[in-house]
């Protein structure tokens, strides 16, 4: 789970890392008037969108004026902003976070992370702040400073400053990026975080130490015992489709193409996801119904599937484990008839009670393609789209 | 003896009790496995499923004499019962649960290492389908009678995946020797190469599929290991060729974050270390019978 920049800055600030003055507003009244809250002659609106690469999409302005902040805002607020990491639906800016300006000396990159080849939170640095850290690995590879934490442990004094002498920094600010690096690596520990990014950290001309952004995600696993990181929740930044399907417990992810896809089991979903491109077409979404998948579930899922517009065939495909085959086949029905499927429909069922689930499939009377093998499922998937497709351009 | 688990190995069941650990502990003893018991704190004393149940993992192992064991826990306290286990002696260990928090893991990882490596517990999961060696035992939750007893290794993230592949195995003939899950979260106790390593050991298998996907480093340590040091065949797959960069595809630790972790990328890393790729996810059965075919001439 993300959350905003400012509510990154916030949980940052309380573990001893230092940050520009700053409020939010939800208006362009507010962020005047949290312009001359902060004081000075120059201040930096930036629109709260879950993602990076603000700047670019113009999403972050600097004002020298009370007028230039209201124009700001008013240009920002209410717009979907598109950048490289949204996908281009972009997302809406409804939230505003005013700065004062700071006078840069040096930029720092610096993350954490979860190693999966360590299976450790790992620290990630490099003095070539200011650009992502793709570019940095590319132009500056050297630069980049590692270091893993023994999770029994915990982070050490050390390691924070091996770090702080390996971007070079000055001897009067080591006490201060140790600070900064320990403050980190506990907000991360504390909050179940999955995911740190600081960029940049910067050294300002006056000898201080500042996160100029930040960047959080959380462990989703987690968060039954994080309740003040689920609060943060903004249910704006997500894919209204994925919203509705995780609000009933589906694990749902939205794509572009037009072939929906109901499967058990993530793996599953992925390959005839994968199979449905071979076959010529392209998948709508992924959508694990899981294990236990009883009749209702059945019906939620064709409703999440066809909560996307773009839906112009779905395909069914369980391989039942502990899911039972004749249960699936009674939730198709039950969705056929209550929430109404108005597209080609092919259903592939084994496992698990399969013979039943054809029988009570065939005996519906109801208009469903049915399939034996992952194959035949995606063939006749995109055959029933290019039908659809071929019959709405005529 | 196959890999990890036959009929002679002596299981207990963590979270017994309750109505998952309950449904599959009587799936497991239908197919062979030989259950001695369970654990549920506070339930100690009782007795289910025709077995005894335990307070804890040290009075089960003490009295039961068991080697192995399956956790059904729900999942904040699962960390807890696999380190439970670890401490009472069990020397294998399989966690359904899915759920558990990453930093959980993390520390489950670093406590194992209190063992030296020869005692210490192996684990597989979480977040899997568990382990089968058909005709012989089941950990887990996979419908036995879709896997022939045979001499193929399966190993993969997913669960109804693995059943594809052994499917389409049966429906040609093609058994298995034993098919284990290593579960699809970021931090898992087995990864692909150690599971390999015991697959290459095995006198009953011939050949070992690998069912991949996108995310992680583990498929490409799996390739690099198998280049230099694996002599049977090895066949793999890696799902999520259409899945997007940055998008979390279901499993917890299905996503692209950096180079090497993409479909693409690791069938290329598979294809350089020699390793046959099973083209699309129909064709598991066809490939696997013609690498054993091109085998068998060669031999």
């Amino acid at each position: 789970m993300d959350i905003h920049e400012y509510q990154a800055k916030e949980l940052l600030s309380r573990y001893s890392v230092h940050i520009p003055r700053g409020g939010l507003a939800y208006s362009s009244e507010q962020a005047t008037y949290r312009a001359s809250e902060i004081g000075g002659g120059k201040w930096v609106v930036k629109a709260q969108i879950h993602s990076g690469a603000r700047g670019k999409a113009g999403g972050i302005r600097i004002c020298a004026s009370d007028q230039e902040v209201c124009d700001a805002a008013e240009a920002m607020l209410g717009r979907k902003l598109v950048t490289h990491q949204t996908g281009p639906r972009g997302k809406l800016v409804s939230r505003l976070y005013i700065e004062e300006t700071v006078d840069i000396r040096q930029e720092i990159y610096l993350a954490f992370v979860l190693d999966r080849k360590a299976e450790r939170v790992m620290i990630v640095a490099s003095a070539s702040g200011g650009m992502e850290i793709e570019e940095i690995a590319e132009k500056q590879p050297d630069s980049i400073i590692r270091a893993t934490v023994d999770p029994g442990a915990g982070m050490q004094h050390y390691q924070a400053r091996e770090i702080a002498f390996g971007l070079g920094l000055e001897n009067n600010l080591i006490g201060k990026a140790t600070e900064t690096l320990l403050g980190c690596y506990r907000v991360f520990r504390d909050y179940d975080a999955s995911m740190l990014e600081i960029n940049p950290l910067v050294v300002t001309r006056d000898g201080n130490l500042m996160a100029l952004d930040a960047k959080m995600s959380f462990d989703e696993n987690a968060l039954f015992r994080r309740p003040e990181i689920s609060e943060l929740r903004d249910k704006s930044q997500e894919d209204p489709r994925e919203t509705f399907a995780s609000d009933r417990g589906l694990s749902y992810v939205g794509l572009e193409g037009s072939i929906g896809c109901i499967i058990n089991g993530a793996g599953l979903a992925m390959a005839t996801m994968d199979m449905i491109k071979i076959a010529g077409g392209e998948p709508a979404n992924f959508l694990d119904i899981g294990g236990g998948a009883s009749p209702e579930r059945v019906a939620k899922s064709f409703r999440a599937v066809l909560g996307d517009k773009n839906v112009e065939t779905i395909l069914v495909n369980i391989f039942a484990g502990i899911n039972r085959c004749d249960w699936v086949a009674e939730g198709v029905i039950k969705a056929i008839r209550e929430v109404g499927v108005n597209v080609p429909l092919v259903v592939r069922l084994a496992g698990t009670n399969v013979d039943e689930g054809k029988r009570i499939l065939a005996e519906s009377g109801e208009d469903v393609l049915v399939a034996d093998t992952l194959a035949e499922a995606a063939e006749k998937a995109v055959a029933a789209w290019q039908a659809v497709t071929k019959k709405n351009a005529a | 003896m196959a890999i990890l688990l036959n009929r002679t190995t002596r299981v207990l069941v963590q979270g017994f009790t309750g109505k998952i650990g309950s449904f599959h502990a009587e799936d497991m003893k239908r197919y062979g496995t030989k259950v001695v018991g369970g654990v549920t704190p506070g339930k100690g004393g009782q007795t289910h499923l025709g077995v005894p149940v335990f307070n804890t993992m040290k009075g089960a192992v003490r009295e039961t004499g068991a080697d192995a064991s399956i956790v059904f826990v729900p999942p904040p306290f699962a960390a807890d019962a696999i380190m439970e286990a670890a401490d009472a002696g069990i020397k294998f260990c399989v966690c359904i649960t899915d759920g558990i928090p990453s930093q959980d893991m993390m520390h489950v990882k670093r406590y194992m290492r209190r063992y030296r490596f020869e005692d210490r517990m192996k684990l597989v999961g979480p977040n899997c389908a568990g382990i089968i060696t058909p005709g012989q035992a089941l950990m887990g939750i996979m419908p036995g009678n879709i896997y022939l007893p045979g001499r193929i290794g399966i190993v993969g993230r997913s669960g109804t995946l693995g059943y594809e592949a052994a499917s389409q195995m049966k429906a040609l003939g093609i058994g298995v020797s034993t098919s284990v899950g290593i579960g699809g979260d970021p931090i898992n106790g087995s990864s692909f190469k150690d599971m390999l390593e015991l697959f290459e050991r095995d006198e009953d298998t011939d050949a070992v599929v690998m069912i991949g996907e996108i995310g992680g480093p583990q498929e490409a340590e799996a390739a690099e290991w198998a280049k230099w040091n694996m002599k049977k065949p090895l066949i793999a797959y890696i799902a999520g060729l259409s899945a997007p960069k940055g998008k979390r595809m279901g499993h917890a630790g299905a996503i692209i974050s950096a180079f090497g972790e993409s479909a693409q990328e690791k069938v290329e890393i598979l294809k350089e270390a020699g390793v046959a790729i099973v083209p699309t996810p129909a064709a598991f059965g066809s490939t696997v019978a013609g690498v054993l075919a091109e085998h068998k001439k060669a031999a």
